[in-house]
């Protein structure tokens, strides 16, 4: 089951070498992203999260556009 | 999306898979660092003077006086551990009796703005509200800093941003 995670659980998971996923159209990834962060739109998961994730690392998801 | 999207993940067999619930929003708003198109240094988060003065909750005026003005400031934040701001002490606050706590004579709830606050928007409001400087917080009201109106490039300030 995904655990929710606020702010600094990010931050240190992400020192911690996980992988960050933005799910949101490209056009608002274009605009602005967490540092790192990987872009896979919420339909294309299936198809590009084998190719572009590593399995054997946490992954943490997000959206929330600045719209 | 998100919440979807991490339970997608899991069923395409990620084991280790976390939802962030703010999302992009409240990353930004706190003040760190983004990638992309956006032009952070039209916000006010790329202005922000972190080093400032803070008093904690427990402390007395005289303690907070003493160490505040040996610095230079003439006032200071007031937070909890946690550096959440609770009230801001003013130059007559630090000449208030020593012995009293900091709680009897700060502002209570002072105007807060957030890094996402634009350049002009924030210099039109300390124009109008004859105030040299604002203080900054995240969106969970963690003290993050101070803008003073002098940073703020006056090309900026009144709208004259060149374009690209």
């Amino acid at each position: 089951m995904p655990k929710e995670l606020f702010r600094d659980e990010v931050r240190r998971l992400i020192d911690a070498s996980a992988q960050v996923v933005d799910v949101l159209e490209l056009e608002s990834y274009r605009e602005a992203h967490l540092p790192g962060a990987i872009h896979i739109h919420l339909r294309n998961l299936k198809q590009e999260a084998p190719k572009k994730l590593d399995r054997s690392r946490p992954v943490i998801a997000y959206c929330n556009d600045f719209a | 999306m998100s919440p979807r999207a991490a339970w997608r993940l899991e069923t395409l067999g990620f084991g280790e898979v976390y939802d962030y619930v703010g999302g992009k929003l409240d990353w930004f708003m706190a003040g760190l660092p983004m990638e992309g198109d956006i032009d952070e240094s039209a916000f006010i988060g790329s202005l922000v003077r972190r080093e400032v003065p803070t008093s904690l909750f427990g402390e007395t005026v005289g303690e907070v006086s003493r160490r505040v003005r040996e610095a230079g400031w003439n006032g200071a934040m007031v937070v909890n551990e946690r550096r959440i701001l609770l009230g801001f002490l003013g130059g007559d606050a630090l000449d208030a009796d020593p012995s009293k706590p900091v709680e009897e004579v700060m502002l209570e709830g002072p105007v807060t703005f957030r890094p996402s606050n634009g350049l002009m928007e924030t210099a039109e409001w300390m124009d109008r509200n004859q105030s040299n400087t604002v203080i900054v917080t995240s969106s969970d009201g963690s003290l993050l800093g101070i803008v003073r109106r002098d940073d703020i490039p006056k090309e900026e300030a009144t709208g004259q941003v060149k374009a690209g």
